[in-house]
């Protein structure tokens, strides 16, 4: 389809991918509940910060870097690559392959639409954060919140492409779950998400920065607590958008590649 | 509108004997095997067909109709249909074509069918007015008013068969592939389906190509029919012209005011069935006027009718008469090998 048709779909594909998100809405509260490990890491940080900073962290710190995980988890997290594992074992994904769009606008359409039901969590743990914390749990200026939506945007378009490339793995081997489960783990150790990688040593620091998991999550968070001044922020979202350009490139060159091998079983 | 030429599709598939051994043995040596999905396959449909497509289980009917659409990539042969090569995918392609398969669904699960069509409204690009039409049209035709604003999970089979049917229109395809549509329904939800298929074919002139294992529907809508067995064709003409060279001789079906004996059926043609005041006879078809003339008089006959033989009933002779035709050129070919 081309991009402009696309994009004279994408409302109606929006509004109905937020009417499917609504009807699995129970399920969504209970896929939110099991993101709650930033909060059991609050906790456990909290601990170890009681007698003396680490780092830069205080306690106060640390409640106010966890919520913003729990918050830009979020929105930012993506489901695709279970759901093509599922649609290219079952050969449901013929149905999707049939219609002149790509599957690929449809998948992120259906992620994109769920993130009004998300920020029904998200808003509430950032107002939160500011109780608790302060007013520097969250952007101070409107540059910094521009950035911070930039931001957003960019570790979801990581995730999303992500499950894709290894979602589409399956065309190849049948089924490419373990791959995103393997990714998932380097994304909790790597991405910010179960401590602050500036924690870490300089050298895997340097490491996790050519890597793109701390683009997923950590560079939000990051900007939403105001870690960089505007000059570093721009350096990271440019680092955070060539990830995008990447993994872009490298899902849909997969994807084309196993859509040829598609056996489109069942049926 | 369709053109098949040498038309092949193999796939690599893995195989192993069942057993914890054969598990072992495959996780470091595989043994893989070539199916022949379809084997160099010719045929062309004009504008406006309706052609039924035959064959036993695994014949490749669906792997055909698959490559048709786009979605499988043909290992050989050339495909067109109206002019576009189907693995493209092009925009312009899909518009114009659907796949409707009785056992995959693309109606949203949780959602009322509305909600789906309003997807293939904004895709597909119809223009307001023409939606509009059009759906009003497939509602009223289909008898779906009532269901469209139910969720999709909470409608039976025959009436999520009905909207499924109904979003595969909304575009108004001018291909129409029909992959099983009426598996699983009643008999009168499979008229109320081959009747409105008829009607869509009719008005829109809509090319239709159908695959279906209940041999009404094949009956009621397909004046062509090309039989596929293990991905070869084997029969491209008229339903009517494939029944005469299998099967040509004719039923004569008898019903009787009271039971009368075997042995006086038996000279009028071989007695299929006989039970219950009712004998069935198949006879030559230049003996037919003769038997109904000998059973009139000799028998206490209350109706009489001639019919063709079951189409099931054609369609397990051809089948049968291939499989003998494959097995026959299988052990020349071994003779000849041996020779040499």
């Amino acid at each position: 389809m081309s991009f402009r048709n696309t994009l004279r779909a994408m409302p109606t594909l929006l509004k109905v991918g937020f009417a499917e998100a609504v009807a699995y809405r129970a399920e969504m509260f209970i896929w939110v509940l099991s993101t709650t490990m930033p909060l059991v890491n609050m906790v456990l940080w909290m601990a170890v910060a009681r007698d003396a900073p680490v780092g830069r962290f205080g306690q106060e710190d640390f409640v106010g870097y966890f919520l913003a995980t729990f918050a830009v988890r979020q929105l930012t997290s993506s489901w695709a690559a279970w759901l093509i594992n599922w649609e290219v074992r079952q050969g449901t994904l013929s149905m999707r392959l049939l219609r002149p769009i790509s599957p690929l606008w449809a998948y992120a359409a259906e992620n994109v639409a769920g993130f009004p039901m998300r920020l029904i969590v998200a808003v509430p743990v950032m107002v939160l954060s500011v109780v608790l914390v302060g007013s520097r749990a969250v952007p101070q200026h409107a540059w910094q919140w521009a950035f911070f939506v930039v931001a957003v945007l960019g570790g979801w378009a990581i995730s999303f492409l992500a499950n894709v490339a290894i979602g589409a793995l399956s065309f190849f081997w049948g089924s490419s779950q373990k791959v995103m489960e393997v990714w998932l783990v380097l994304y909790f150790v790597c991405s910010g998400y179960m401590y602050p990688v500036e924690l870490l040593p300089p050298a895997l620091r340097t490491l996790i920065d050519w890597l793109p998991f701390r683009y997923q999550i950590g560079l939000p968070v990051e900007v939403m607590t105001g870690a960089h001044g505007w000059r570093e922020v721009l350096w990271l979202l440019g680092a955070q958008w060539a990830w995008v350009a990447v993994m872009g490139t490298l899902a849909v060159f997969v994807w084309k590649q196993g859509v040829r091998r598609f056996a489109a079983f069942g049926g | 509108m369709i053109s098949v030429r040498g038309l092949r599709k193999h796939y690599k598939v893995h195989k192993r004997p069942p057993g914890l051994k054969a598990a072992l043995r495959s996780l470091v040596h595989r043994s893989y095997t070539t199916v022949k999905a379809v084997d160099g396959i010719s045929f062309d449909i004009r504008p406006g067909e309706r052609v039924g497509f035959l064959g036993p289980n695994g014949a490749g009917k669906t792997t055909t109709l698959k490559v048709l659409s786009g979605l499988l990539h043909p290992s050989d042969g050339e495909v067109t249909v109206d002019g576009h090569v189907p693995r493209l995918r092009e925009e312009a392609f899909l518009k114009k074509i659907m796949l409707v398969m009785g056992q995959k669904q693309q109606l949203l699960w949780d959602l009322p069918p509305a909600e789906t069509f309003e997807l293939n409204r904004a895709i597909y690009d119809v223009p307001a007015i023409q939606y509009k039409q059009t759906l009003d049209e497939l509602v009223a035709l289909l008898d779906i008013g009532d269901l469209i604003t139910k969720p999709t999970r909470q409608l039976s089979l025959g009436e999520r068969m009905k909207c499924e049917l109904a979003a595969a229109l909304i575009h108004r395809p001018r291909v129409l592939f029909l992959d099983e549509p009426t598996i699983g329904l009643d008999v009168s939800m499979q008229a109320t389906m081959r009747t409105f298929i008829k009607e869509y074919n009719e008005k829109y002139g809509a090319t239709l190509i159908l695959t279906s294992h209940y041999m009404d529907d094949v009956a009621a809508l397909c004046p062509r029919v090309i039989v596929i067995d293990k991905g070869l064709l084997s029969y491209d003409g008229s339903l009517d012209a494939l029944v005469q060279r299998v099967r040509p001789e004719k039923r004569v079906v008898l019903r009787l005011a009271e039971e009368v004996d075997a042995a006086r059926l038996a000279p009028l043609g071989k007695v299929v069935t006989h039970e219950a005041g009712t004998a069935v006879l198949q006879v030559r078809q230049e003996a037919v006027n003769a038997t109904i003339s000998r059973a009139l008089a000799g028998l206490p006959v209350t109706d009489l009718t001639v019919e063709n033989a079951p189409l099931e009933e054609v369609m397990s002779e051809l089948f049968a008469e291939n499989k003998a035709r494959r097995e026959a050129a299988a052990e020349d070919a071994s003779r000849e090998s041996v020779t040499a």
